[in-house]
């Protein structure tokens, strides 16, 4: 088996009283879907910033690649390759697809010696990209306020990819969607899959979870209670373990090999 | 297969039509151009003989539609920043001053004067949007108090150096200085000369400049409004910075996420706003060879109302350079057009708050066009 891209090794944080993270683990391998589950308020948002560069753990322990990280900001964690698709998308609906898609990467050309935003270029490689994940756009010049949800978290994840993602984080990318958005969306995270690039699948739905997950990790109340593959676990295991591990030692069984 | 291909082509050129027809109506120009349209017809058809349209009238509403776009295309990237200067009117009032104590009063030369009041103006629009990127205040506020702050020291400056709240003067100081004549000077001249020759433009037929075309040059007052709506269409859809611009207003958070420096975008428009200002200040006292505290009176609302007239989102993130001009152009073909139709001037405020209104209306209907919201 390779190594993992990210380990995430103990990790705390806390807001001033409130505990938000206490101890949680987690490693992700090159090319697989890791789903994260939780119940709202779990933790979920919160540990994927601690990967993304928006928080630093107030304790524990991250390897990106093998190496001890510290992201000081979210810039050094996109640069390093992790990209995160959050809640809020981080779209803007007044501007076009290729704005968006290219907002704080834009293309330049230089006329003159001067730097001029290449539209040109952005415009067919945001087409092409949405082409890729399956969307047709009316024009790259179309305003994201104009897409559906689905929509619109797609081109956010195409953006990431293109932007040489080695890990896609998805912060609840369905939480908000109809059942026609949802299929498109989970397929979309199978294509970025296929690519060889891990994906972070944040979602408290565990249908969608087993829609594409291979591996598994509840948390609950700021721990994990442990990583299952895929085959090894019940949607009613996953349920239980979300809802506070009440029925923990019926599952210690399904969790011991990998814990 | 070759029949699903089909519909879905079919599909495709449906939307497109539909979507042609939307982009000619969504562009944030729309209104603007609408506006001059009728508005040139109304003058027209109203004070055709009045002299409006003849070259010097022409250059008449010209140079006050250039002074209205000069500090509108400052406003105008502000606006799409996300943010608002209500500080611009008592900008200008204070610029002029500084220019006229440092060089009529202290004897210092034009051109070290005009540097200066540039420099200071600039500071102080920096310091407006570091205080609003600081304290995360609406910049309504921030710039409300720097409206009178400005407005104050201006007043005390004047009076306290010169017991005076006008210093005249400026035209004497200002002679043969290279950096006054950029602002206060005319290009042209010999264009004009030769195109009274030819009979286009009319010639004095009295007085001591008899014989001389009626118009002397182009006043750099509209080389100035020109080359900055210029330079801020193409900085603004053109360039990276542009995108960041529209990015900061559209939404700061989301632009923060994907590495937009939002507060360096927005501190910088608040810099290239009290640079317009100055622009304007400089150009007027160069006119008018004096400089007054209180000049440049309600003319942040002026601009602002340009902007909005021009299809800018009060809310940020929309809008457009060219708009905004228009916007400027209407106002001073307006305000002009009234005086040359003899129409009661009070009647232009009526105006100006109905055209806002109207504006205002269409803006928001246009955004929810493109976000689609109900
Ligand atoms: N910036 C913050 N300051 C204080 N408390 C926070 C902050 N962010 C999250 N929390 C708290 O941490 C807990 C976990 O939140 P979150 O990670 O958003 O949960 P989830 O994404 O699983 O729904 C919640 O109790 C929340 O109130
Ligand atoms: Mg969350």
């Amino acid at each position: 088996m390779s190594e993992p891209i990210i380990q995430m090794k103990n990790i705390e944080k806390h807001f001033g009283s409130v505990i938000a993270l206490n101890g949680v683990s987690l490693d992700v391998l090159p090319g697989e879907c890791h789903c994260l589950l939780g119940d709202n308020g779990a933790g979920k948002s919160t540990f994927i910033k601690t990967m993304s560069g928006v928080h630093r753990a107030t304790r524990g322990e991250i390897f990106f690649e093998g190496k001890p990280l510290d992201f000081a900001r979210p810039r050094d964690a996109i640069a390093a390759g992790i990209a995160t698709v959050y809640q809020d998308l981080a779209m803007i609906p007044l501007m076009s697809v290729s704005r968006n898609f290219f907002m704080g990467n834009e293309p330049l050309k230089k006329v003159a010696g001067i730097s001029f935003f290449d539209h040109d270029h952005a415009n067919e490689v945001t087409v092409q990209e949405m082409k890729s994940m399956g969307i047709n756009l009316r024009g790259p010049d179309q305003a994201v306020g104009t897409l559906s949800g689905g929509e619109r978290q797609t081109v956010a994840i195409a953006r990431a990819v293109y932007f040489g993602a080695k890990i896609l984080i998805l912060d609840e990318p369905t939480s908000a969607l109809g059942v026609r958005q949802t299929s498109n969306v989970l397929a979309t995270v199978d294509r970025v899959r296929n690519k060889g690039i891990a994906v972070v699948f944040i979602t408290h739905n565990v249908r969608h979870a087993l829609a594409v997950g291979d591996r598994f990790t509840v948390l609950n109340r700021g721990k994990t209670l442990g990583t299952a593959n895929r085959g090894e676990i019940t949607p009613e295991e996953l349920q239980d373990l979300m809802a506070g591990g009440q029925q923990l030692a019926t599952l210690e069984g399904s969790l011991g090999g990998t814990v | 297969m070759s029949d699903q291909s089909a519909a879905v082509a079919d599909e495709d050129e449906r939307i497109k039509e539909v979507s042609n027809l939307r982009k000619a109506m969504i562009r944030p120009e729309l209104g603007s151009i609408c506006g001059t349209i009728l508005v040139f017809v109304f003058f027209l058809l109203v004070a055709r003989d009045s002299g409006m349209f003849a070259a010097d009238g022409i250059l008449n509403w010209g140079i006050v539609s250039a002074q209205f776009a000069i500090i509108a295309v400052g406003a105008c990237l502000l606006m799409i920043a996300g943010e608002f200067d209500l500080s611009v009117g008592s900008m200008i009032g204070f610029s002029g001053i500084v220019i006229a104590l440092m060089s009529v009063t202290w004897g210092f030369p034009m051109w070290v004067a005009i540097i200066t009041a540039f420099t200071v103006a600039m500071a102080i629009g920096w310091l407006n949007g570091y205080l609003v990127i600081k304290t995360g205040l609406p910049s309504f506020i921030v710039t409300l108090a720097f409206l009178y702050i400005l407005r104050g020291l201006t007043i005390f400056a004047a009076t306290a150096a010169t017991n005076k709240t006008i210093i005249g003067g400026v035209r004497e100081v200002a002679k043969g200085d290279w950096l006054a004549a950029v602002f206060g000077g005319k290009i042209f001249a010999g264009l004009f000369v030769w195109l009274a020759e030819l009979g286009v433009v009319e010639t004095f037929v009295a007085g001591t400049r008899k014989g001389q075309p009626v118009i002397d040059g182009i006043p750099m007052l509209i080389v100035w409004a020109l080359g900055l709506i210029i330079f801020a269409h193409i900085v603004l859809t053109r360039t990276q910075f542009g995108n960041w611009i529209y990015a900061s207003g559209g939404d700061a958070q989301a632009a923060r996420y994907t590495g937009v420096p939002v507060n360096r975008v927005k501190i910088m428009m608040f810099v290239f706003t009290a640079f317009c200002a100055t622009v304007f200040a400089t150009c007027q006292v160069m006119e008018f060879g004096s400089a007054a505290a209180d000049r440049g009176l309600l003319k942040e609302f002026e601009a602002i109302i340009s902007v909005v007239i021009g299809g800018a989102l009060l809310t940020g993130g929309y809008g457009s350079v060219i708009g905004a001009a228009l916007g400027a152009l209407i106002f001073g073909v307006v305000q002009q057009g009234l005086f040359f139709a003899g129409v009661e001037s009070s009647l232009f405020r009526v105006f100006l708050g109905a055209i806002l209104l109207l504006a205002v209306i269409l803006n928001t209907y246009i955004r929810r066009m493109i976000t689609g919201e109900k």
